[in-house]
């Protein structure tokens, strides 16, 4: 990792600096109009974290199964992501819904399922700051529970009628528009690579430290 | 003859009735987003400040979440540098 991380740096500043020039050349959409372009980083960061959650629940399958910490260490790194990249889905989706709806928010399928699931990711963080001993293995269900929560929060736009966009949208973008929102993808997904990497290695000196202070009572 | 002028005049009758009927049907809103051909003149209530506080909601988060890594990882390092030194140190004496 420690090879790929400059060459990967270097791409993804490249990505988020072409970002805005390509969001700007996107055309406007016919009824939403400039708000619209909030698509462009609204959607990518939740795809990111859905990346850190199942990052997450993978990990923590692993150490539950194999008690591996160095698994529990990628699973905390994950879980921090997973908050972050949601928060950003969370703070951009009622600016474009204030245009577009006419209100902040809606207590509706998708926007309640997604609180949910960064309330749940949250509440691992919570968890392992003040658990005490043995949280690890309790946020570990707990990051496996927030992992099978999110084929629910994807797939809530077409099970249930919500004023959010359905999931099709992406899929049927116009290709001026889906040039755009491909690099932002590709973006945050890179970003959220290299933010773990970091991430793990504050982990990794974390328990390097307290192994140190513990040989020292022994 | 007369069967036939009949026949014909129900069958225009029909044809009416339908295209009636499928003139007073809604318009299908499309499925995907659909680029406007030219940018809407007057909006009620203004885009750009919520796009951009978006796009600010963004970049604060990336850059202020980079610098807490980076902050907290320089911290963990100096830690464990200087722990490693002084159990090094007390291991000579």
């Amino acid at each position: 990792m420690r090879k790929l991380f400059l060459p990967l740096l270097i791409m993804t500043a490249a990505m988020f600096a072409y970002a805005p020039v390509a969001i700007q050349n996107a055309p406007y959409e016919s009824t939403m109009g400039l708000v619209q372009k909030i698509f462009y980083f609204h959607v990518p960061s939740w795809f990111a974290m859905f990346s850190a959650t199942a990052v997450c629940g993978m990990a923590g399958a692993v150490y539950l199964f194999t008690g591996r910490k160095d698994a529990d260490r990628i699973a905390v790194s994950a879980a921090e992501l997973a908050v972050v990249f949601g928060l950003m889905g969370l703070l951009t989706g009622p600016l474009w819904g204030r245009k577009a709806w006419g209100v902040w928010w809606q207590w509706d399928a998708r926007l309640t399922s997604a609180l949910v699931m960064w309330l749940v990711f949250v509440a691992y963080l919570l968890l392992r700051k003040y658990g005490g001993a043995g949280s690890e293995k309790l946020s570990a269900v707990l990051a496996l529970f927030g992992m099978a929560n999110v084929p629910f929060v994807y797939l809530s736009v077409n099970l249930w009628r919500t004023v959010h966009p359905k999931t099709s949208v992406v899929m049927t973008l116009e290709p001026d528009m889906g040039r755009p929102f491909l690099l932002s993808t590709l973006a945050f997904l890179a970003l959220f690579v290299l933010v773990l990497a970091a991430r793990v290695r504050l982990e990794n000196t974390r328990a390097a430290l307290d192994d140190v202070y513990l040989s020292l009572e022994d | 003859m007369r069967r036939a002028t009949s026949f014909v005049v129900c069958l225009l009758f029909l044809a009416m009735f339908a295209v009636a009927v499928m003139a007073q049907q809604p318009p299908q809103p499309p499925e995907g987003f659909v680029p406007a051909a030219s940018v809407q003149g007057q909006e009620q209530l203004p885009a750009a400040p919520l796009v951009i506080t978006a796009y600010s909601v963004v970049w604060l988060l990336v850059f202020g979440y980079l610098w807490s890594i980076w902050r907290r990882i320089a911290r963990t390092e100096h830690d464990l540098a200087e722990v490693t030194r002084r159990i090094a140190g007390a291991q000579r004496r």
